[in-house]
C-alpha cells in the first residue's frame, strides 16, 4: 500500500466577481498516492488553475478539507502555508517564471534561501543539478540569454532543489515547441520513474499520455478519473 | 527548524538588496540624494548656528561673566533742552557712587573705574580717532586682556600720574605703519604719553537692545580679533566703525592710560565738536566695572547696584551690562537659531523620505512578478517585507552617509569662503545619521508591506 500525500475532501472555492459569486470548485473528492504522475484536465474555465493553487497552498479553500502529508492545511495561517510550499512543494510554471535579474543558479537556489540553507551548500545543490539538467555550461547566465526549453529546465531544477514531495506543474510545455516540449516531457518521465510524486495540468491530450492517471474536470467537479496502464515513453 | 530565521537569510537580504540597487544605479543615486541633501543641510546649518552663537558666547564671556558693567548715559534730548544751554551738561556715573559702592555692598571684589574720553592720537603725520581709557592698573587682568608687547602701567605710575599709554592691538598699524611702537610716544591734544606696552583688542560688546544684532556684528569680527599676533591691513574697515555711534561702539581704536592722568590732562568737561555747535559735558566716570565674588550673586548685586545708584541720580543718566544676562539670552536665541535651521533641514529629509517611499512603490509594482515568484517558493510575508525593507535601509543609510560626508564638508567651504565660524558638534551627525536611517524604515515600511500582503495567485498572474 503507497503513502498517500495528498487528500480532498468535498474541496470548494468560491470567488466574489462584483457582486457575482463564482463556484469554481463544487466539490472535490480525491487521494493521490507518493509517487504518481497526475494529470489533470478539462476545458478552460474549468476549475483547473483554482484547483492547482489550492494544491499549491497558494489559496485556501472555501469549504472542504485538504490534508497535505497528513496535515490540515484549511487551518493554517500564511506563515505555515509558505513553510508548507517551502518544504514539500515545487512548481513548475507555464511562463517558467524565473527572476530576469538573477542568474541561472541563482534562480534555482531561490527554495533553499527560504528554508536557511547555507550559501556555500545552496550553491553547490544548485550547480550539482543544473548540471545534472544540463546547463552546466549556462550557469552564471541570466535567463533573458535562454531559450525557451533551457528557462523551463531551470524552472524544473528550482522545484526539485528543495526535494519536494510534491511537483505541481502548470502547462510546462505550453509556451514551448515540440521538440523541446518532449525534451520537458522526458525530464518530468525520469522524474517520475525515480519516484517522485507529480501533478500536471494540462489540456494537450499528448502530453496527458505521459502520466499514468488523468483526472478530468468539468464545471468544478471531476468528470473522470482514468488509470493508465501504459505509458509512451521517450 | 524553519521558524528560526538564520544568520544565512539576513547575509542574503542585505546582499539581495544591495544587488537589486545596483541594478538601478541611476534611480537608486537620484533616490538617495534627497536623503544625501537632507543629512548635509542638517549638519551644515547646525554647524553654522553653533559656530555664530560659540563666538558670541564668547565674546560675552570675554566680558566676565561675574562682572557688572555701568556706564554713563547722555539723558534724553527734551531733559537736555531744560538745562541751561550755556552750561555744561553734567550727567553719569560719580566717584562719589563708585564709594558708595564699595563701602555698601560686600559682594563686590574689585571695582574698576574708567572715563572714556574721545580725541585725536598723533604719532607726528599718523593720526587716528582714538577712544582714551583712563584707567586703573588691574584693569587687564580683570578683563582678561593678553599684554602683547611691553607692560601695562603699574599702580606707582597711576598714583604719580605719569603720561604713559597702552595701545590696543588695532590701533598700530594705523599709528605705527612702521612697527615697534614701545619707547616711542604718541601726542594726545598737547600731550605727549610714552609708549609702554600693546595689549589685545577688547571683545565687542553691545547693550541688551543691541544682541539682536550682536550674532551678525562678532561673528565677522572674531577671527581676527582673535589672534593678536596677527598684522592687520591698515585699510580695515575704518569707514565702517566710524559708523558705529553712541558711547560704546566698540571695538575702536583705545588707548590706555592711568586714570589719574586722565583727569589731570583732559579736565572734567569735555567739549564736543559737532556740526556747527559746541557740546560740552561734566562726565565724571564713564565706565564703572563691578566684579563680583561669585557668578550666582551677579544678578542679586547688579539690582542693589542699580537701586543705589537710583537713590542719587535723579534722571536715568546710566545703564546696566550684565554679560552674565547676555549669555543666557544669547544661548535663548541660539536654541531659536537651532530650532528654526534644524526645522528647515528636518523638511528637507522628509522630503527625501518621502522621495524614497514614492520610487519603493513603483518598484513594488515593477517587481509584483517576482513578488508571486518567490511566495509560491516558499517566502513567508515576513520575508518579502525584510527584501524591501532593506533596500529603503540601504538607500537611506547610504544616503545618510554620504549627507554626513557633504555636510562635514560644507563647514569647511562656509568658514574658508565666508569667513564665518562653524562649529560641527559631535551628535550632529549622529542625529542627522539617525534621522534618516530611521526615515528609511518609517517611509520604507508601507510599500513593503504593500508587497508583502499581494495574493501570491494574482502576484503571479501579474504582467
Amino acid at each position: 500500500m503507497k503513502k498517500c500525500v495528498i487528500k480532498l475532501e468535498k474541496l470548494k472555492k468560491n470567488y466574489k466577481m462584483g457582486s457575482v459569486d463564482i463556484y469554481a470548485l463544487r466539490g472535490i473528492d480525491m487521494e493521490i498516492d507518493e509517487g504518481e504522475f497526475v494529470c489533470i484536465m478539462g476545458p478552460s474555465g474549468c476549475g483547473k488553475s483554482t484547483l492547482l493553487n489550492l494544491l499549491g497552498c497558494l489559496d485556501k479553500p472555501t469549504e472542504g478539507k485538504y490534508y497535505l502529508n497528513g496535515c490540515d492545511i484549511s487551518a493554517m495561517d500564511d506563515d505555515t502555508l509558505s513553510d508548507m510550499r517551502c518544504s514539500y512543494l515545487g512548481f513548475v510554471f507555464q511562463s517558467y517564471n524565473l527572476i530576469p535579474q538573477l542568474s541561472v543558479v541563482e534562480n534555482i537556489e531561490i527554495p533553499l534561501y527560504y528554508q536557511g540553507v547555507s550559501p556555500n551548500e545552496s550553491r553547490n545543490k544548485s550547480i550539482e543539478l543544473a548540471s545534472r539538467i544540463g546547463l552546466a555550461e549556462r550557469l552564471y547566465h541570466k535567463p533573458t540569454e535562454l531559450s525557451g526549453g533551457q528557462q523551463q529546465r531551470v524552472g524544473i531544477a528550482r522545484a526539485l532543489v528543495n526535494n519536494p514531495l510534491v511537483i505541481l506543474a502548470d502547462e510546462p510545455t505550453g509556451n514551448l515547441d515540440s521538440t523541446s516540449g518532449k525534451e520537458i516531457m522526458g525530464i518530468f518521465t525520469e522524474l517520475h520513474e525515480q519516484g517522485k510524486t507529480i501533478i500536471m495540468v494540462t489540456h494537450d491530450e499528448n502530453i496527458a499520455k505521459y502520466g499514468d492517471r488523468i483526472i478530468r474536470l468539468k464545471d468544478g467537479l471531476i468528470e473522470k478519473d482514468e488509470r493508465i496502464s501504459k505509458r509512451i515513453s521517450v | 527548524m524553519l521558524s528560526v530565521l538564520s544568520i544565512y537569510r539576513w547575509i542574503r537580504i542585505v546582499k539581495m538588496g544591495f544587488k537589486s540597487l545596483w541594478l538601478h544605479r541611476l534611480r537608486s543615486l537620484l533616490t538617495m540624494l534627497g536623503i544625501v541633501f537632507g543629512v548635509a543641510s542638517v549638519i551644515a546649518m547646525l554647524a553654522v548656528g553653533e559656530g555664530a552663537s560659540q563666538v558670541a558666547q564668547d565674546q560675552i564671556r570675554r566680558l566676565g561673566s561675574k562682572n557688572i558693567i555701568v556706564r554713563s548715559v547722555k539723558p534724553s534730548l527734551e531733559q537736555k533742552a531744560t538745562g541751561q544751554r550755556s552750561r555744561a551738561i553734567e550727567y553719569g556715573i560719580t566717584w562719589a557712587d563708585a564709594t558708595r559702592i564699595r563701602s555698601t555692598i560686600p559682594d563686590v571684589e574689585i571695582l574698576v573705574p574708567n572715563r572714556i574720553i574721545r580725541d585725536v592720537v598723533w604719532n607726528t603725520q599718523w593720526r587716528v580717532d582714538g577712544q582714551i581709557v583712563g584707567t586703573v592698573s588691574w584693569y587687564p587682568e580683570m578683563r582678561e586682556l593678553q599684554i602683547i608687547e611691553g607692560r601695562y602701567f603699574t599702580e606707582i605710575e597711576v598714583q604719580s600720574v605719569q603720561n604713559v599709554c597702552v595701545l590696543s592691538i588695532n590701533t598700530i598699524t594705523s599709528l605705527f605703519p612702521n612697527g615697534d611702537p614701545v619707547g616711542k610716544s604718541v601726542r594726545i591734544g598737547s600731550d605727549y604719553y610714552k609708549v609702554i606696552g600693546i595689549i589685545e583688542d577688547e571683545g565687542n560688546i553691545g547693550t541688551p537692545s543691541q544682541t539682536q544684532s550682536f550674532l551678525v556684528q562678532t561673528s565677522e569680527n572674531q577671527n581676527k580679533s582673535r589672534k593678536p599676533g596677527e598684522r592687520f591691513s591698515p585699510q580695515r574697515e575704518i569707514g565702517k566703525r566710524d559708523e558705529q555711534k553712541g558711547p560704546i561702539a566698540t571695538p575702536q581704536y583705545r588707548i590706555y592710560i592711568p586714570i589719574t592722568a586722565a583727569q589731570k590732562r583732559f579736565g572734567e568737561t569735555l567739549v564736543r565738536r559737532t556740526t556747527g555747535t559746541f557740546e560740552a559735558e561734566r562726565v565724571e566716570l564713564h565706565e564703572l566695572i563691578v566684579m563680583v565674588n561669585v557668578e550666582e550673586r551677579v544678578e542679586e548685586v547688579a539690582k542693589i547696584v542699580d537701586s543705589i545708584l537710583q537713590k542719587y541720580h535723579k534722571q536715568r543718566d546710566y545703564e546696566l551690562t550684565i554679560p552674565l544676562e547676555l549669555l543666557r539670552q544669547a544661548e535663548r536665541t541660539k536654541q531659536i537659531f537651532n530650532l528654526v535651521l534644524g526645522t528647515i533641514a528636518g523638511i528637507s529629509l522628509l522630503v527625501g523620505g518621502i522621495g524614497i517611499m514614492n520610487i519603493m512603490l513603483a518598484t513594488v509594482t515593477e517587481r509584483t512578478r517576482e513578488i508571486g515568484i518567490r511566495r509560491a517558493l516558499g517566502a513567508r510575508k515576513r520575508d518579502i517585507i525584510l527584501q524591501f525593507l532593506i533596500e529603503t535601509i540601504i538607500m537611506s543609510g547610504t544616503g545618510g552617509l554620504m549627507g554626513i560626508a557633504l555636510g562635514l564638508f560644507i563647514p569647511y567651504l562656509i568658514t574658508y569662503f565666508a569667513t564665518m565660524p562653524t562649529i560641527i558638534r559631535l551628535w550632529s551627525p549622529l542625529i542627522a545619521f539617525g534621522i534618516s536611517a530611521g526615515i528609511g524604515v518609517i517611509f520604507g515600511i508601507y510599500p513593503a508591506l504593500r508587497a508583502a500582503n499581494m495574493d501570491p495567485v494574482e502576484a503571479l498572474r501579474h504582467e
